[in-house]
């Protein structure tokens, strides 16, 4: 089921490599190492530059560690990650405990570049190593009734100082239509540019939906859970009116407080000019089909 | 008495030196900002900052009558200072959301029509200008009475201004709540008619 979906190639060929291989990507290709080798060509076709590690790694919202963008780097470091385990529970064959080890023995890890796009109107675009979610289900084996799947963070009070405050009711919760999960886009990221994914970001693995709004993309997964009716999501059981189950980029639906209908992508500077964005983050063309004949202003 | 010898030092310290030392952190904010110095993505860094700084602001404003009052400290000489460099901080906040943040004028609209917290700010900052401009000795002496009835708008520019950052936070966050506590136990603490004469 692996190598599913790879970027967008057809540019390449008309791009000469030396205009479009810039320093940037150079220093992300000798930071992903060898084997990954040639990150800046698929990249650079797509239009998909990487945001380097510094931004990806420093701008974060989680909000377990602290509300500011700031605080998941400074505070997250406490966070216990090894040992690891997934729960994979509910509707499935060979429900239990996953060691995080075993996982990755069974996974194949492979290179995603993607648009990320937070419902606060920023983006970036992110180097992610991960596998397919689809893959770990059949590895727990997904029972005929299961509909939706659901996700939960870890919750460690002791390690996760922003969960003193009731910001969100904790633990962090997510979920996704069973066709969504096992779509090829949408993986479990086990690092970022090669190197193992930061506590700030997620470790030791977290979802990565990137047509949807960022905060669709839970980080360190402790349970994951087949249900066969909608689960409760964090942000939506905060707000409702605000935040929806279904929570696709789509520049045409705002949130009540904002407009979608642009972006600004991190690491422009002072000056940066808000681009447009794509409905589903440009992925329409892979998963619009999901959601055919749905009124998306309805089920946003 | 510890009051009476902050008394002596804030007669002599010259109100200027409160202009200078509160609009230094706005070069020094843009500076950072264009640096690095804000982090990846200054643009929302700075217009939060600058905000901040305007309702700091307001809030040391608001304290100085019931720190005479109960505390018979006199910063009174002090208060068109904050008021103004308050003015100040929003203006620049505002700038800082028109040019460099949204940047498109059609959206800039749809937002203040639409936005009820850009609503509110906007609102904020438009009852602020008709109390920057009766700042001078001048307007004090020709308003009157009417001046000090005028200038109670501030107590609504606070209360927006605090409500306004509440609106614009995702989740539940006590930082903006904690203003608006503070600007409205500042309000209540007027409330209370003041014992004895107004001598300081």
């Amino acid at each position: 089921m692996a190598h599913r979906w790879t970027n967008d190639l057809t540019d390449r060929d008309v791009t000469p490599e030396d205009v479009y291989l810039t320093r940037r990507q150079w220093l992300a290709g000798a930071a992903a190492g060898a084997a990954l080798a040639g990150i800046g060509g698929p990249a650079a076709a797509s239009g998909l530059e990487p945001n380097t590690w510094d931004e990806i790694t420093s701008y974060n919202n989680y909000y377990e560690f602290g509300t500011g963008k700031d605080d998941p780097a400074m505070y997250a470091g406490g966070l216990t990650t090894a040992p690891w385990s997934v729960t994979i529970d509910g509707l499935v064959e060979r429900p239990g405990a996953y060691a995080f080890e075993d996982i990755l023995k069974k996974m194949t890890v492979e290179e995603r570049i993607y648009r990320f796009r937070c419902v606060e109107a920023w983006s970036m675009v992110v180097p992610w190593n991960g596998f397919e979610l689809a893959d770990l289900l059949d590895m727990a084996g997904v029972k005929p009734g299961a509909r939706y799947v659901a996700f939960e963070t870890v919750l460690r009070p002791d390690e996760m100082p922003g969960t003193r405050f009731p910001v969100l009711d904790w633990p962090y919760v997510e979920g996704l239509r069973l066709d969504e999960a096992m779509h090829p886009l949408t993986i479990l990221a086990t690092g970022i540019y090669g190197r193992d994914i930061p506590n700030q970001n997620g470790a030791p693995l977290r979802l990565v939906v990137p047509w949807k709004y960022g905060f669709k993309s839970i980080k360190s997964v402790v349970r994951i859970t087949l249900t066969d009716s909608e689960p409760p999501t964090s942000w939506n059981k905060a707000n409702p009116r605000e935040y929806g189950f279904y929570s696709n980029v789509n520049p045409e639906v705002d949130h009540p407080r904002w407009s979608q209908a642009t972006e600004r992508r991190i690491g422009g500077g002072l000056f940066s000019k808000r681009i447009e964005t794509q409905m589903f983050n440009g992925y329409g063309k892979d998963v619009a089909a999901l959601y055919d004949g749905m009124d998306l202003t309805k089920f946003f | 008495m510890i009051v009476d010898r902050l008394n002596a030092v804030a007669r002599r310290v010259p109100t200027w030196a409160v202009y200078v030392a509160y609009a230094l952190p706005a070069p020094v904010l843009v500076y950072m900002g264009a640096t690095g110095g804000l982090g990846v993505e200054p643009i929302k860094a700075l217009e939060r900052e600058l905000g901040e700084i305007a309702l700091q602001l307001l809030v040391i404003g608001l304290c100085i009558t019931p720190l005479r009052r109960y505390l018979g400290m006199n910063l009174l000489k002090f208060r068109r200072a904050f008021g103004l460099l308050a003015f100040f901080y929003v203006t620049l906040h505002l700038l800082v959301w028109l040019v460099l943040d949204v940047q498109i004028p059609a959206q800039i609209w749809a937002d203040i029509v639409k936005r009820p917290y850009v609503t509110i700010g906007m609102a904020a900052f438009v009852l602020m200008i008709p109390l920057a401009l009766t700042s001078t000795n001048r307007a004090v002496r020709r308003l009157g009475s009417g001046w000090r009835r005028l200038h109670k708008l501030t107590y609504v520019v606070a209360v927006l201004g605090a409500v306004h950052f509440i609106w614009l936070t995702k989740g539940f966050q006590i930082e903006p709540l904690a203003y608006l506590g503070v600007i409205l136990g500042l309000l209540a603490l007027r409330l209370r008619p003041a014992r004895g004469n107004h001598a300081a």
